[in-house]
């Protein structure tokens, strides 16, 4: 193992991140705090309740993994994007580093950013209303494994994009939407029927049912298919990655 | 000795069908500094990218001191430095903090007598707490040096180390390769700059579309650099050479109006009297005289246009 490597490339990815803290700490943190006093504050003082929380309370583990989805996803890909932009890829390439330290100093970086982004938020939400914790271990499990699995899907798609517009339509276009759509904001319980069974069809529910739950012991979906879709999605993400080192696709001819 | 690097029956096709190396086979001995000489897209970048592991090649086997670059690949690479061809477009983080990311990387223990030994080497030492946006042209190539020496490697590829760059920096790049030779590197650098392989290698290769065309000690090249030929322009063509003048290395023009003679500059005795005194008495009157001399440049043509 060259951990010194691994290291590198995650240490140099997290100055990044501090060297830009404005862009990538205040940023997401003052737009989170934005949804939470227009969404809780207009819709909250109409709707009381979902499913016995406070509305407040409810919408947010749905803006935490809006935050979460977001940024993992923006920073992982930037993240590779711009040394394969910059031409500094060559060395990492060339480096004695396995395909597995570049991915965990990489993804790992970008998770560990969205995790302590995610945990801010939290605090921050508690100045505002009274966020009860149910399962504190299992919505750490959850922002771990959403973190990872979506810096994942980031690295991926860092990989195949080939210029800034392509870099930025997924988070854009399917991030954001899936997110929306998701039960960020509602419980599936308010949809028409039709549109409850198409929803299940976004991932995203599954996440923030399962997370949701871990705080209020409410969920649009069971805990346990919640576990396993989030599970299953990582595995499809771990592939592809593995699939991408294999072939050398987008990085070595 | 063993080479350090050696390079067996190598081929690379990209997926497009263009094939960029066909069937090299190349051996670099250790603490030489190697010119790869060729035209632009002859397969100088791709090569060294395979060595370095930044290409898979279609067929053949390199190592280097010994290990596999696929196999070993943490081994060979280690032993490694690259300088490559393009400037990266990297910004904002400090010539430090580049340097000492490139060491860590490549899984060496920090040292920061060493790196500043690299950067005063490299005269980036006033620059080291710069951004890389304030750097000159010629400040980034050096950089580039410095990351590639950064986990002191005992080989060291610079691939078109002078390409864009002003006479007086290409001079300070010689300087620069000098110094690696002095401190036990082993050089391959790539050009298409016939007096920088002059200037700077002690063996050349010559590739071209893919192949290695020539392979040659830079001395003995120079040496066939030393020939001369002294053409005559005759008053009188001839149909032959007269048997008077077959001691000496003669050649006769195809119209016969002109006689070469063959000569090294560099032997004691050029000949060049006894000839005229040879001509004298066989009655052979010339009306001009010039003399012509092979450039490294145009044997690498001849190889070039000829394969």
């Amino acid at each position: 193992m060259n951990l010194r490597g691994m290291y590198a490339i995650y240490h140099f990815e997290l100055a990044r991140a501090l060297r830009t803290w404005l862009q990538s700490i205040i940023s997401p943190i003052v737009t989170t705090s934005l949804y939470f006093v227009v969404f809780g504050a207009a819709i909250g003082s109409r709707v009381q309740e979902v499913e016995g929380v406070p509305y407040g309370a409810f919408i947010v583990p749905g803006l935490i993994m809006l935050m979460l989805l977001t940024q993992s996803v923006t920073n992982a890909s930037f993240g590779i994007f711009f040394p394969r932009f910059t031409g500094t890829i060559y060395e990492v390439l060339s480096a004695p580093v396995s395909y597995l330290e570049v991915v965990v100093g990489y993804v790992g970086a970008a998770a560990t950013k969205s995790l302590v982004l995610g945990l801010i938020i939290l605090f921050t939400a508690q100045l505002f209303v009274d966020v009860p914790i149910a399962h504190p271990f299992l919505m750490l499990a959850f922002l771990v494994l959403t973190s990872f699995t979506f810096s994942l899907f980031g690295f991926i798609i860092g990989i195949w994009a080939e210029d800034f517009e392509q870099l930025q339509v997924v988070p854009l276009l399917l991030v954001i939407p899936l997110t929306f759509l998701g039960g960020t904001f509602y419980s599936l319980d308010v949809l028409p029927e039709f549109w409850q069974t198409v929803s299940l069809f976004n991932p995203v529910v599954y996440l923030v049912s399962g997370f949701r739950w871990s705080f209020y012991e409410v969920s649009d979906v069971p805990l346990l298919v919640s576990l396993g879709m989030t599970f299953f999605f990582m595995l499809l993400c771990l592939t592809l990655v593995w699939w991408i080192f294999r072939t050398g696709y987008r990085l070595k001819s | 000795m063993s080479p350090i690097l050696s390079i067996e029956n190598l081929d690379k096709t990209y997926p497009d069908g263009f094939q960029a190396l066909r069937n090299i086979n190349l051996a670099i001995h250790k603490g030489e500094i190697f010119a790869l000489l060729g035209p632009n897209g002859a397969g100088k970048t791709t090569l060294i990218s395979i060595i370095c592991g930044i290409v898979n090649a279609t067929g053949g086997r390199v190592t280097v001191d010994g290990y596999d670059i696929q196999r070993d690949y943490r081994q060979t690479r280690s032993r490694i430095g690259l300088v490559p061809q393009e400037l990266t477009r990297d910004a904002f983080e400090t010539v430090w903090d580049k340097v000492s990311f490139s060491r860590m990387l490549f899984g060496k223990p920090r040292d920061d007598a060493y790196l500043e030994k690299v950067l005063r080497d490299l005269s980036l030492w006033e620059k080291r707490n710069s951004q890389l946006r304030m750097l000159s042209g010629g400040m980034k190539r050096r950089l580039l040096i410095a990351k590639a020496l950064a986990h002191e490697p005992s080989v060291l590829f610079l691939d078109e180390p002078t390409a864009g760059v002003d006479v007086e920096l290409r001079q300070g790049m010689w300087e620069t390769v000098e110094y690696l030779r002095q401190s036990g590197v082993t050089v391959i650098l790539t050009t298409h700059y016939i007096e920088e392989a002059e200037e700077m290698a002690d063996r050349i290769g010559v590739i071209n579309q893919g192949e290695i065309v020539l392979v040659e000690d830079k001395k003995q090249l120079m040496r066939k650099l030393g020939t001369k030929q002294l053409v005559l322009q005759l008053r009188e063509s001839l149909e032959a050479i007269p048997a008077a003048l077959a001691d000496y290395d003669l050649g006769l023009s195809e119209d016969g109006s002109a006689l070469i003679y063959t000569y090294e500059t560099q032997s004691a005795r050029t000949g060049i009297d006894d000839l005229m005194q040879a001509l004298g008495e066989a009655g052979i009157r010339f009306t001009d005289l010039h003399t012509t001399q092979s450039s490294l440049e145009d044997i690498f043509l001849d190889l070039v246009n000829g394969s």
